[in-house]
C-alpha cells in the first residue's frame, strides 16, 4: 500500500476514510510516521523566529528565546520534571482525542470532559476524609474517570440516536462544562469556606498523587499521573490493535457503512468510543486536580482538551505517537514558561508554533514541497462534513 | 455472493417502506406527546415555582429617557400575569398532547419557550423596574456579530468547504481593527478587519481545496493560530505601546423620522454603521445566493461538485470565492468587538461568539434569514444574563449562559427539527 492517494469522484466518502485510515495503517512507513512530523516542528520552528523577528526582536534575540525554550525544557532535572508534568494530561487527553479519530469521530469536547472529571475527582478528593491514601487516591481518579465519561457520553449518545453532529455537541458541551464549574465553584458543596471567589475546597492530602522525584527535591512536579499515563497508552493500544472491539472501532472509523453491512452496531462504537475518550479525558483532568493544582478553579484546564488536538493529530492517532506527541508539547509548554521569563517572549508563541505544526502535519504535501520529498503524503481526512 | 432472484426485490421494498411509514406515525405521535409534555412542565414550573413567589407589580421600561415619543412604562401585577401565562401554556400542552399541532408543532413550541422565558422575566423583575427597551436594543447589538459570524459560515458552506474557524476570523478581524483604527481611523480599521477574516479564508481555502486537507482540522488550526498570534502581538507590542490599542468608536447614527418610532426605532434606527451593515449583508446575500447565477453556482457547488464541474462549473474557483467573501464578511463582523463597543482589544475577546455563530447558521438551516432569527435568540439570552446580572434575580448567571449552548443541542440533535447541511458540506473535491 502505498501513501499516495488518487481520490476519486464516484465514491468520495468511503474514498475519504479509507484516505485516512491508509495513513494510519502506514505507521511503519518512516517517512510519514517520523520524517513528516520531524520536519513539520522543525518549519513551524523557523516560522517562529520569523514572528519574533516581527515584533521588533532581533535575530539574536530569537536565538536566546529559543534557548531558554530548550534550557526551560530540558536543561536541568527540574526541566525536564516540568516537561514530563505538562505531559502527563497532554497524554490522556490526546489519547482521548485519538481513539475517537480512530472510530472516525471528531471529539472537540476533550477540554469539557476533562473539565468535569477534574471536577468529580476534586469533589472526591476533599469529601472523605480519613480514608487511607491507597483507597482515597483509586477513588478520586475513578470519580474523575466516571466523570469525563459521562460527558464523553453525551455526545456518543447524541451522534447514535439523533446523528447530531459530535463536532457540534462537544464544542457546546465544552462551554457548558465551563460555565458548570463556575457555578459549582460558588456552591457550598465547592466553595472554600471563608473565600468569596470561585475556589474550590483543597484535596486532602490522602488523595494527592504522590510526587515520582519528590525524594530528590519536593520542587520536582513530576507525579504519578505520568505512569497512570503511560499505562493507560499501553492499555489503548493493545485495545485498539489486539482485541475485537478495537478491531470493531477501528472498522466503524474506515468505513461505517462497511462496517455496519459486516454486523457491527455503528452506534454501540459510537457510544463506547466516547465514553472511553470521556473517561481519558476525565482522567487526565482528574490528574491535574489531584497532582498538580489539588484544588479546582475556573478554567482550570486551560486549554489542555486543545492542545490535545494536535497532539493526536501529531503522533498520528497511535497511542505511542500520542506519547511522545505529548512530551514534545509538554516540553514546548515547560520551556515556554522559561522564555517568557528569561528571554521576555510571550508563551503565546507557543500556541502559534503549535498551531503550524498541526498545519504541516495535516497537510504533509505542503512540507513534502518546501523540502522536495517525493510522493507527498496523502492529507489527513477524518470527517465527511456535518451530514454524516 | 449470488444475486438475488429479481423478483424478490419489490417485495422486500414495499414491506420495507410499509415498515417505515407506519413507525414513524409511531414515532410522530410519540413526539408530540413528549413535546405537550414538555409545554406542561413549563406551565407547572410557572404555576407553582414562580408564581407563588412573585408579589408587587413587575414594571417594563418601554422608552429611552431622550425620544422624542414617549411610551408609559408597562406595569403588570406579577402574580397574575403569571397565572394568566400558565394557563397559556397548560392549554398549549394539552392541545399538543391530546391532538397535536402537527406541521405547526415547531412554531408553537418556539411561542411555548417565548412565553416561558417572558414568564421568568415578569417573576425576576416582581416588584422592580426593568428597562426592557435597552434590553431589546442590545439584544440587536449583541446579534449583529453573530448573525455576521453565522453569514460567513453561510457563505463557506452552501459552496462545500466546512468553515469552524469563525471564531479565529472574529478574532483577527478585532485585532487588526483596533491597530489600524488607532493608527488610521475607524473606517481604515473596518476594512482591515475586513480584509484580515479574507486573508484567513484565503488559507481555509488553499488548504482545504487544494491540499484536501480535512476541513475541521484547518478550522480549528485557525482558532487556535488566530488566539495565539493575537495575544503574543498584544504582549509583545500593544501593552508596550498603548497608542496602537485605543481605536475611535463607531457611534450609532441614528436615521431621521424612522429612528423616532417607540421601541422599533431605538432598536433598528439607531445603531452603529456595523449593525447597519449586517442588516445589508443578510440581506445582499439572501438575495445573491437564491436569485443571482453566482448564487446558484456556489450552491450546486455545495451540494454536488461533480454534477456542477459537468457542466462546466470550475468548482474550485467557485469554492475559493466563497470562502473568501466568507471569511471577509466574518473580519468584518470581529470589527464590532473592537470599534463598534470598547475600541480596544483583549486577548480572545470574542470569547465563543464564534462558535456561536456556527450554531446560529446550523439552527437557521444554512439561510442567512434564519440565522439572523437564530442570532437574535442568542443575542437576546446574552443581553437578558447581563440585565439579570444587574438586578440581582435568584437565577445564577452561569445557567443563563448555558441557555445557547443547550438550545443548540437540543436542536442538533433533532428534538426541533433536522437542519440539513449542503450535501457536499466537508468533502473535498479534485477533478479526474
Amino acid at each position: 500500500m502505498t501513501t499516495t492517494q488518487i481520490p476519486s469522484t464516484d465514491s468520495p466518502e468511503p474514498n475519504n476514510s479509507r484516505s485516512f485510515m491508509q495513513q494510519l495503517t502506514t505507521g511503519t512507513d518512516w517517512k510519514s510516521a517520523a520524517l513528516i512530523p520531524a520536519l513539520a516542528v522543525l518549519t513551524a520552528l523557523i516560522i517562529g523566529v520569523l514572528i519574533i523577528m516581527l515584533t521588533g526582536s532581533s535575530f539574536g534575540d530569537a536565538m536566546n528565546a529559543y534557548w531558554a525554550l530548550l534550557q526551560g525544557s530540558v536543561g536541568s532535572l527540574k526541566a525536564i520534571s516540568e516537561t514530563l508534568t505538562a505531559a502527563t494530561p497532554l497524554i490522556l487527553a490526546g489519547l482521548s482525542v485519538a481513539i475517537a479519530f480512530r472510530a472516525g469521530l471528531f471529539n472537540i469536547g476533550t477540554e469539557g470532559q476533562l473539565l468535569m472529571g477534574g471536577m468529580f475527582a476534586v469533589w472526591a478528593g476533599f469529601t472523605f476524609i480519613g480514608l487511607p491514601f491507597y483507597v482515597h487516591i483509586p477513588l478520586a481518579l475513578l470519580a474523575g474517570v466516571v466523570g469525563g465519561a459521562i460527558w464523553g457520553f453525551i455526545p456518543g449518545f447524541l451522534k447514535a440516536k439523533t446523528g447530531a453532529h459530535e463536532v457540534i455537541t462537544t464544542i457546546m458541551l465544552n462551554y457548558i462544562a465551563l460555565r458548570l464549574v463556575d457555578f459549582l465553584l460558588k456552591t457550598e458543596i465547592f466553595q472554600r469556606e471563608g473565600r468569596n471567589d470561585p475556589v474550590s475546597k483543597t484535596v486532602e492530602a490522602s488523595a494527592q498523587l504522590p510526587l515520582l522525584l519528590g525524594w530528590i527535591s519536593p520542587g520536582l512536579r513530576v507525579h504519578l499521573g505520568l505512569i497512570i499515563a503511560v499505562a493507560a497508552a499501553a492499555f489503548i493500544h493493545w485495545l485498539l490493535f489486539r482485541t475485537t472491539t478495537g478491531f470493531e472501532f477501528r472498522a466503524v472509523g474506515a468505513n461505517p457503512k462497511a462496517a455496519k453491512y459486516a454486523g457491527m452496531s455503528v452506534t454501540k462504537t459510537y457510544v463506547l468510543v466516547m465514553v472511553i475518550g470521556g473517561a481519558l479525558a476525565g482522567l487526565a483532568g482528574a490528574g491535574q486536580v489531584l497532582g498538580v493544582l489539588d484544588r479546582a478553579t475556573p478554567g482550570f484546564s486551560s486549554g489542555i482538551g486543545f492542545d490535545a488536538i494536535a497532539v493526536a493529530l501529531l503522533g498520528r492517532s497511535n497511542p505511542w505517537g500520542v506519547v511522545a506527541a505529548a512530551v514534545l508539547f509538554g516540553g514546548l509548554s515547560a520551556g515556554g514558561q522559561q522564555m517568557q521569563v528569561s528571554a521576555n517572549v510571550g508563551i503565546d508563541l507557543i500556541s502559534v508554533i503549535q498551531a503550524l505544526i498541526i498545519i504541516f502535519v495535516a497537510a504533509p504535501a505542503l512540507i513534502s514541497a518546501i523540502y522536495r520529498l517525493k510522493a507527498p503524503a496523502a492529507s489527513t481526512q477524518i470527517s465527511k462534513g456535518w451530514g454524516s | 455472493m449470488s444475486t438475488p432472484p429479481i423478483d424478490r426485490e419489490p417485495i422486500e421494498s414495499y414491506e420495507v417502506t410499509g415498515k417505515r411509514t407506519k413507525e414513524l406515525t409511531r414515532r410522530q405521535i410519540k413526539k408530540a406527546r413528549i413535546t405537550g409534555i414538555v409545554m406542561f412542565a413549563l406551565a407547572a414550573i410557572v404555576m407553582f415555582f414562580l408564581a407563588p413567589a412573585a408579589a408587587g407589580t413587575s414594571t417594563f421600561g418601554l422608552s429611552f429617557a431622550d425620544e422624542t415619543i414617549q411610551l408609559p412604562p408597562l406595569s403588570v401585577p406579577s402574580q397574575g400575569s403569571l397565572w394568566v401565562l400558565a394557563m397559556v401554556l397548560g392549554f398549549l400542552g394539552a392541545t399538543q398532547f391530546f391532538r397535536g399541532f402537527q406541521s405547526r408543532t415547531t412554531v408553537i413550541l418556539g411561542i411555548a419557550f417565548a412565553v416561558f422565558v417572558f414568564s421568568i422575566m415578569v417573576w425576576a423583575t416582581a416588584g422592580q423596574e426593568f428597562s426592557l427597551i435597552s434590553m431589546l436594543v442590545s439584544t440587536i447589538a449583541r446579534a449583529t456579530p453573530i448573525a455576521l459570524g453565522a453569514l460567513s459560515g453561510i457563505l463557506c458552506e452552501r459552496s462545500g468547504v466546512v468553515n469552524i474557524g469563525i471564531e479565529g476570523m472574529l478574532l483577527g478581524g478585532a485585532f487588526t481593527g483596533v491597530v489600524m483604527g488607532s493608527l488610521l481611523g475607524g473606517w481604515v480599521g473596518l476594512l482591515a478587519a475586513t480584509l484580515t477574516g479574507g486573508v484567513l479564508a484565503l488559507l481555509l481555502a488553499v488548504l482545504a481545496v487544494n491540499f484536501r486537507v480535512d476541513q475541521i482540522i484547518i478550522g480549528v488550526v485557525i482558532n487556535i493560530l488566530v488566539l495565539g498570534l493575537t495575544s503574543f502581538l498584544t504582549a509583545q507590542v500593544l501593552v508596550k505601546n498603548p497608542q496602537f490599542n485605543d481605536a475611535p468608536i463607531f457611534q450609532a447614527i441614528k436615521i431621521p423620522i424612522l429612528g423616532d418610532i417607540p421601541i422599533v426605532g431605538p432598536m433598528f434606527f439607531d445603531q452603529t454603521i456595523i449593525v447597519y451593515g449586517m442588516f445589508i449583508l443578510i440581506a445582499s446575500v439572501t438575495f445573491l445566493l437564491f436569485r443571482t447565477r453566482w448564487g446558484l453556482r456556489t450552491r450546486s457547488v455545495g451540494e454536488n461538485p461533480k454534477a456542477a464541474d459537468s457542466l462546466g462549473i470550475k468548482v474550485a474557483k467557485v469554492r475559493y470565492l466563497a470562502v473568501i467573501y466568507g471569511g471577509m464578511v466574518g473580519g468584518f463582523a470581529g470589527a464590532w468587538f473592537t470599534l463598534g463597543t470598547v475600541g480596544r482589544f483583549d486577548e480572545g475577546m470574542t470569547g465563543g461568539r464564534g462558535f456561536i455563530g456556527l450554531a446560529a447558521m446550523i439552527v437557521g438551516g444554512w439561510n442567512p434569514i434564519g440565522a439572523f432569527f437564530a442570532a437574535l435568540i442568542f443575542g437576546f439570552s446574552d443581553s437578558l444574563q447581563q440585565k439579570f446580572a444587574v438586578i440581582e434575580t435568584p437565577i445564577p448567571g452561569e445557567f443563563l449562559a448555558m441557555a445557547p449552548y443547550l438550545v443548540t443541542i437540543i436542536i442538533v440533535a433533532g428534538l426541533v427539527g433536522r437542519a440539513r447541511p449542503p450535501a457536499a458540506d466537508g468533502q473535498p473535491y479534485e477533478k479526474e
